[in-house]
């Protein structure tokens, strides 16, 4: 190791990068002669994400239905502008098609923010960060090859929580933080996946998808209240609804859509707002965690104990900052390397652990400081989990960053596909535990049961 | 006691990386970003436990300010909805003013007090925020010092 240290350091002395100690593939050669091009960290992501327009918009690797979610508010809604609204219009009121068109509205953008949001996903652990805690485990003398699930207490709030241990992301979660297994990430304050949207629902896009699910069910209902309104006045003086449906074919299909769709988007608007006002999520509550099923005195500890303050610290908190840094660049010696991506990846990627967003004299001691240790692995290109603790700038937006004073054209063709391959042959290639076991409470694909389980 | 540093280059032109010490987040007020003033065992000989508890706690209040729920945050909250939150995609929240006011200060603090010691603080937010990583460091030039160990202490002379 200490070999491999000192190795290291000469590496970093040295201005421009040189050959690591990993083994290249063939074809590396050939890489070599092209210019080197600075690569993201987007493009090295270990989770199962997709990213697009240069790393700006994130979205789950199964977009689920959400081309169906929107096609099915955009048709409702055209077919709404078209037949309704010009009848509507003429004898009743031209409010109509605005209050129509402000919702419409509202439900799109909030749609894609919560789709394209990073829900709050937690970087894996760096692989100094995965020793020491290995270390304190260890500590205890557990010597089994699987050992048993980790877990850890502690205090919140005068409450006993468990902290477990995540097998992918190297690190005990911190509450209310879960792994969701079709993105492969960790989320914090992770309500449910969900596939209407194509992601998860977590800290970050709570409130998009929450305002996303009310406005959809006044939309919902206004289309509804209007298209009933519409057809009844066709229909009055004896012509009779048949006549209406024939006269406007688009209410009917409207009609059929939003009878089915209101009910089950108002229990949803509903069971939201209750958990909004008890400082809940979706996976606490199916999980029961804090009903008090436990034994007598269990309560939420992160309740305010008042509605008010509860919808406010939900809704109307701070939005926290994206941790993944996902426009970041890597460093300089691994964007050398983008030949063999897929191969290399495991060693590039544990180099991306060297933080490039420091400033000035920091970034110096940032490059000395992480690369000794990690060259205790780069000869056989380290476990993948401490690939991508991607570091995020203090100065950079969480999404669409529109000032980048050193960003580089945007990468209109991002490669969602490669990233995917990359991380998916990483993983393989990587992973110590072949099959991650994930106490993960709630199945994704289920998000959740209830009322709500007909919607989603 | 441990190596004397002058400043940040000498520490990078001479030194070499001994351990990392990770201070651990605190959740006994919930999931608010605070991290533990425990003062680890690793750091005693390099320094002093006042210094370093300051260095937390202010961090601690950086981060409160950051995620203080009050007036100003119910109006920026209100008039970010009644926009469909597309102001987010236009102005820096507040969150992101104060993390940069923290990692100035994390500069400012490495540059005084932790650089001359042989240690480096790392900005949380390069860590996922789960943990302040403190990188100690040692003289490359003296021989025969640990490398690995996770003790450091004693392992330099003056």
């Amino acid at each position: 190791m200490k070999n491999c240290e000192y190795q290291q350091i000469d590496l970093l002395a040295l201005p421009t990068a040189t050959p690591t100690p990993a083994p290249l593939h063939g074809g590396d050669t050939v890489q070599r002669r092209e210019p080197r091009k600075a690569r993201r960290k987007w493009e090295v992501f270990p989770g199962k994400n997709r990213f697009y327009c240069g790393g700006r918009i994130i979205v789950a690797r199964q977009s689920g239905v959400l081309p169906l979610t929107l096609g099915l508010i955009l048709i409702t809604s055209g077919l709404f502008f078209t037949f309704d609204c010009p009848f509507l219009v003429k004898h009743l009121t031209c409010c109509i098609p605005v209050i129509g068109g402000v919702l419409f509205v509202f439900v799109i953008i909030t749609l894609l923010q919560t789709s394209f949001t990073d829900p709050g996903i937690l970087p894996r652990a760096t692989q100094d960060e995965a020793a020491d805690i290995e270390k304190q485990i260890d500590s205890n003398g557990s010597t089994s090859y699987r050992p048993p699930p980790r877990t850890k207490e502690v205090l919140i709030n005068q409450q006993v929580v468990k902290l477990k241990y995540c097998f992918t992301c190297k690190m005990f979660r911190p509450p209310r933080t879960s792994h969701c297994s079709l993105c492969d990430n960790c989320v914090e304050r992770f309500d449910h996946h969900c596939p209407w949207v194509g992601n998860c629902v977590g800290k970050r896009n709570y409130r998009f998808f929450y305002t996303f699910i009310v406005s959809l069910s006044f939309l919902t209902a206004f289309i509804f209240g209007c298209v009933t309104t519409h057809l009844a006045l066709r229909a009055q003086g004896g012509k009779g609804l048949v006549f209406a449906l024939q006269e406007s074919p688009g209410s009917a299909v409207e009609l059929v859509i939003c009878f089915f769709s209101v009910w089950s988007i108002l229990g949803l608007s509903g069971f939201h707002t209750y958990l909004v006002a008890s400082n809940l999520t979706t996976n606490e509550d199916i999980k029961g965690s804090w009903s008090g099923k436990g034994g007598e005195g269990v309560t939420n500890p992160y309740s305010h104990r008042n509605i008010i303050i509860n919808c406010c610290s939900v809704l109307c908190a701070p939005m926290p900052p994206s941790l993944i840094d996902r426009r970041g660049f890597l460093p300089e010696d691994e964007s050398a390397q983008t030949g063999c991506a897929e191969i290399e990846l495991p060693t590039l990627a544990t180099k991306s652990e060297m933080n490039v967003c420091t400033q000035g004299t920091k970034d110096l001691l940032e490059s000395a400081a992480l690369s000794p240790l990690l060259s205790t692995s780069c000869p056989q290109g380290k476990p993948h989990s401490a690939d991508s603790s991607f570091t995020a700038k203090p100065n950079t937006s969480p999404e669409l960053p529109p000032q980048r004073p050193k960003a580089h054209p945007t990468v209109k063709t991002s490669t969602p596909r490669r990233t995917k391959t990359q991380s998916r042959k990483c993983k393989r290639a990587a992973l110590h535990v072949p099959t991650p076991v994930y106490e993960d409470p709630l199945t994704p694909s289920s998000p959740e049961a209830g009322p709500e389980s007909k919607t989603h | 006691m441990a190596t004397e540093f002058h400043n940040l280059q000498e520490l990078r032109h001479s030194a070499s990386l001994a351990n990392k010490v990770f201070i651990q987040r605190d959740y006994s007020e919930g999931t608010t970003c605070r991290f533990q003033t425990k003062f680890p065992s690793e750091l005693e000989s390099r320094i002093e436990q006042t210094l370093f508890e300051d260095t937390v706690k202010t961090l601690n209040n950086y981060y409160a300010e950051a995620e203080k729920i009050g007036g100003q945050s119910y109006v920026e909250g209100c008039l970010a909805c009644f926009t469909a939150y597309l102001i987010f995609l236009c102005m820096e929240t507040r969150y992101e003013k104060v993390l940069k006011k923290i990692a100035k200060y994390i500069q400012e603090q490495n540059e005084k007090i932790y650089a001359p010691r042989g240690l480096l603080l790392t900005d949380p937010i390069e860590r996922g925020m789960r943990v302040v990583e403190i990188s100690i460091y040692e003289d490359r030039g003296s021989s025969g010092s640990s490398s690995g160990s996770s003790s450091v202490s004693g392992s330099t002379t003056r």
